[in-house]
């Protein structure tokens, strides 16, 4: 890349203008669109002391505490205490993750409702992501990287075994592979997902889903979806696992594996863990509001919306 | 051995005892999976691509890979003579490792080869050689301006369209990864 060019470079900067312009509309439109629907904004700390366990995610440590992989254990702490519609966007920090698609610092935003579970979040997820396309496209038909796609008013949903059995030729819930779930996802499945209209991967197989709860009736599978637009994976949602037996399972058996990896052991937020007992059923999600802004902008890479990269 | 983590763009890797070289690689990491690194990775042995992704947890093995600039000496049966310029040891590298860029071989030049586990695998040469054209139709005079191309031949026998003008005795310059004429040095 010439060097001209380069994330934080002066000549860079100055040209950055525009997408400063459209970062800065995102915020607004974001916030305006849980505003006006009673959320109330909510900051939680960046720097704590038991981050979130999970397989694959490594905090970044800080002094003798580590800096927030997600806002999510303080957050449903605040649902647990009857706040029942809240949001957050802000800074989250991950270790060892950086490419065209993830940069160790990166901007996320997190919304729950209590009493409501991943069917209710994705009304809002489609009602916010049709929002922000008009705001700052006009309509909610796009170009991202060749592909035309619209925005409404069909969104596809599949779920993760009819995907697998369709693109991968098995059924990762009936029998789970994590090595060969990733890979497949990311090599026969992903690619093969439609790309001319959104589309909802859902149910996945509990295994890959620690902090959902499991679906009724069907316990190899939980109550999770994925957002896919154009290609790019931009949001994560659950229907919150309440249940603090489980809860606390489930952490003890990522910390084991996570020793067995060789990975760093976290502490368990155990006033996350108490919290839960009063946690009423609630969906919650993660959306990446970078890779919102690279389908907004019709960029390959955070390299072209971020105004620097560390 | 290599982590996941070390891969970039030219690293050389092995796998099952062959030797590759990382030509594009990108980093993907699906929500709540494990972090991978979809690469295109070149065999440097038959020059196939091929694409492998490694998982963030893999551990790579790192190939017995020497670079050495030498300078070419002569041929010898069905071998090539080089000469190390800073040790002045004659090393010598069978014919299969040269392949079709014997052609461009001149007396001195300077090529860089690869070697693994000790064996010459792979000639760079410099991106352009010069030869003196051996035959070809007498130059057209006035004709630079054309792209019109004639055949000529070199000593050793290799073919090469040259603009008209050229006439035998010429040096030009040959494009080494094209195998095509590239410009005129000197008259013959």
């Amino acid at each position: 890349m010439n060097p001209e060019f380069q994330p934080g470079s002066a000549e860079r900067l100055m040209r950055l203008g525009p997408v400063l312009g459209v970062r800065s509309k995102l915020l607004r439109v974001i916030r305006e669109f849980f505003y006006d629907r009673g959320f109330l904004e909510v900051e939680t700390p960046v720097r704590i002391p038991a981050p979130a366990l999970e397989l694959h995610i490594d905090a970044e440590p800080a002094g003798n505490a580590f800096l927030r992989t997600s806002p999510e254990l303080h957050m449903k702490r605040l649902l647990a205490a009857g706040h029942e519609r809240i949001f957050h966007m802000g800074p989250c920090f991950r270790r060892g993750e950086r490419g065209d698609r993830h940069h160790p610092e990166y901007t996320m935003l997190e919304w729950y409702r209590a009493n409501a579970d991943y069917n209710d979040i994705l009304v809002d997820a489609k009602s916010l992501i049709k929002q922000v396309a008009s705001d700052i496209l006009g309509g909610t038909d796009l170009v991202y990287r060749g592909k035309e796609i619209s925005l409404s008013p069909v969104w596809e949903r599949i779920t993760v075994a009819d995907a697998f059995k369709l693109f991968a030729g098995w059924d990762p819930s009936m029998k789970f592979d994590a090595d060969r779930f990733d890979l497949d996802l990311v090599e026969k499945v992903e690619p093969q997902l439609p790309q001319d209209v959104p589309v909802i991967l859902t149910d996945y197989p509990a295994e890959a889903a620690a902090l959902a709860r499991r679906k009724p009736g069907s316990p190899h599978v939980a109550e999770r979806w994925e957002l896919f637009i154009g290609g790019l994976e931009l949001a994560n949602a659950y229907s919150e696992l309440n249940d603090p037996a489980e809860q606390r399972a489930r952490f003890e058996d990522c910390s084991r594996q996570r020793r067995q990896l060789g990975k760093g052991a976290y502490p368990l937020d155990e006033d996350f863990l108490a919290s839960l007992a009063n946690l009423p059923p609630s969906g919650g999600i993660a959306l990446g509001v970078d890779r919102l802004m690279m389908l907004m902008t019709d960029s390959a890479s955070l390299d072209d919306v971020l105004p620097f990269r560390v | 051995m290599y982590t996941a983590s070390d891969l970039r763009k030219g690293l050389k890797i092995e796998l099952d005892k062959v030797p590759f070289e990382i030509v594009e690689f990108q980093f993907v990491k699906p929500g709540k999976g494990q972090g991978m690194y979809k690469c295109r990775i070149k065999n440097l042995l038959s020059g196939n691509v091929t694409d492998k992704t490694f998982r963030e947890v893999d551990k790579i093995d790192k190939p017995d890979i020497e670079e050495r600039e030498l300078h070419y000496s002569y041929p010898e049966g069905d071998h090539y003579v080089f000469m190390d310029p800073k040790t002045f040891e004659q090393v010598t590298i069978p014919a299969d490792a040269v392949g079709d860029q014997k052609y461009f071989l001149t007396e001195d030049l300077e090529v860089s080869i690869l070697f693994h586990n000790g064996r010459a695998i792979l000639l760079s040469l410099p991106s352009y050689v010069e030869k003196i054209i051996a035959e070809t139709e007498p130059g057209v005079r006035g004709d630079t301006a054309t792209n019109v191309l004639k055949p000529a031949k070199l000593a050793n026998g290799f073919e090469v369209g040259v603009p008209l003008f050229i006439n035998k005795g010429d040096t030009i310059r040959i494009d080494t990864r094209t195998g095509k004429y590239f410009d005129r040095v000197s008259k013959g």
